[in-house]
């Protein structure tokens, strides 16, 4: 999965303006690096708004990772099937595990994962908005491994070249398994699309709630994406949130047709001249609604996730303490 | 707010044969958690068979800063590589 390449920070720069690096010879060296598409590594000399950027975003990736297992975790004792089960098990485990490859790169960039998962915790961090809409019935489980994972996807492998060396590995291994994600999901899909007339309803109505918001989940667009040009410079990011938006759209539009779904979208049509599917307008005041806090599960979400963190903090405890007294025992 | 888990590396062979490659950390309490939870997080799809966890604590680094003092000495002693040496054509076995 993928966060939403959200920006809040109080001293937000100028729309579109690439900040000017720290000079001097290591400030040299480092652009030097990108210039020549060389990875930048942990410990290299990195301007600190890249690394603090590189935080920001590794960590509310990781965040969405954990998260969005909250949605999917819901359909697991009610999967209609044993394989369907074990396979939506598997899908849900990948994501934790998804989560912790992110928060291994960004401990590489000195900070804890305490710290990081304290501000999840604390409401500070986004996470993506897509996690904070409910899965209704099981075709919301197929949709979101077609849209939602088909829209990570979209966004990870250009990821996958990004210019920190452990973001960069982490996504290589995370594109290998959310391909068989997407996979499950649309075979959920066609399944039911090709079902009995409810269950038809049934894939018709979770494409219906799920197609905006996977739209939303590239972000702002890019007229209203402040932080893009900066993280085009520093090679973090490679296409803008408008371009893989419409990548997604257009390859996505054919699957749809070949479950006979409708896309629930009145103004979607084939544009000859730009070879590319015009949309609708997107509601973007819905976005920032989910963004502030206001979206169906947010409060539900945190709340999982600082249960889960406070009934296991006895477990770590008690893990911790019965390593020292091992150690004390053997000294 | 409590003593976080202690970090570990994780190292993995992919085949016997190969070398372990660094592929990761995770947070355990002890080792052998270390070993468990590193089973779980990076071999879901049989991408080893072993594995090595070291604290990250204990492995040392050269530091970046000092790249060209370590490394570059090595740029101009061409006369390391096989290639520098011009040997006739009819000469074979060399």
């Amino acid at each position: 999965m993928y966060t939403t390449n959200l920006n809040f920070d109080k001293n937000k720069k100028e729309s579109g303006k690439v900040e000017a690096l720290e000079g001097g010879p290591e400030a040299e060296a480092f652009q030097a690096k990108l210039d020549q598409d060389l990875m930048v590594e942990p410990k290299d000399w990195m301007p600190e708004a890249y690394r603090k950027t590189l935080i920001r975003q590794i960590s509310q990736h990781a965040h969405s990772e954990v998260v969005g297992m909250l949605p999917e975790g819901n359909w697991i004792s009610r999967a209609p099937t044993l394989k369907r089960k074990a396979i939506l098990l598997a899908k849900v485990q990948d994501e934790g595990g998804h989560g912790l490859y992110l928060y291994s790169a960004v401990e590489t960039l000195g900070v804890s994962r305490d710290e990081v998962v304290a501000l999840l915790l604390n409401g500070t961090a986004k996470y993506s908005t897509i996690f904070n809409y409910p899965t209704l019935n099981w075709a919301d489980i197929g949709a979101i491994g077609w849209l939602v994972d088909g829209a990570a996807i979209m966004n990870q492998i250009p990821l996958q070249r990004c210019s920190y060396g452990p973001y960069a590995r982490a996504m290589v291994r995370v594109c290998k398994e959310e391909s068989f994600h997407q996979r499950q999901g649309y075979e959920i899909m066609l399944a039911m699309a090709n079902g009995n007339a409810a269950q038809k309803e049934m894939a018709q109505d979770a494409l219906n709630r799920w197609w905006w918001p996977s739209l939303m989940m590239f972000g702002p667009p890019d007229d209203n994406s402040p932080n893009s040009a900066q993280s085009m410079a520093w090679k973090i990011k490679r296409f803008s949130n408008d371009e893989l938006r419409q990548k997604f759209i257009d390859v996505t539009v054919p699957q749809a047709d070949v479950l006979g779904l409708k896309i629930p979208d009145p103004d979607l049509k084939w544009n000859k001249k730009t070879s590319h599917y015009d949309i609708g307008e997107i509601d973007w005041d819905e976005f920032y609604q989910v963004v502030k806090g206001n979206g169906v599960c947010n409060r539900d979400r945190l709340r999982a996730r600082n249960d889960a963190h406070q009934n296991g903090q006895w477990v770590r405890d008690a893990a911790m303490a019965y390593d020292e007294k091992r150690r004390k025992r053997a000294a | 707010m409590s003593k976080e888990w202690p970090l570990y590396e994780v190292f993995i062979r992919s085949k016997n044969g190969l070398s372990h490659r660094h592929a990761g950390s995770v947070h355990a309490a002890d080792p052998e958690m270390a070993l468990e939870a590193a089973r779980d997080v990076y071999t879901r799809r049989q991408e080893g068979v072993s594995l090595w966890v070291v604290p990250s604590t204990e492995i040392i680094a050269s530091d970046p800063g000092d790249q060209e003092m370590l490394f570059k000495p090595a740029k101009d002693k061409i006369y390391r590589h096989p290639t520098f040496y011009n040997i006739p054509k009819e000469v074979k076995h060399l």
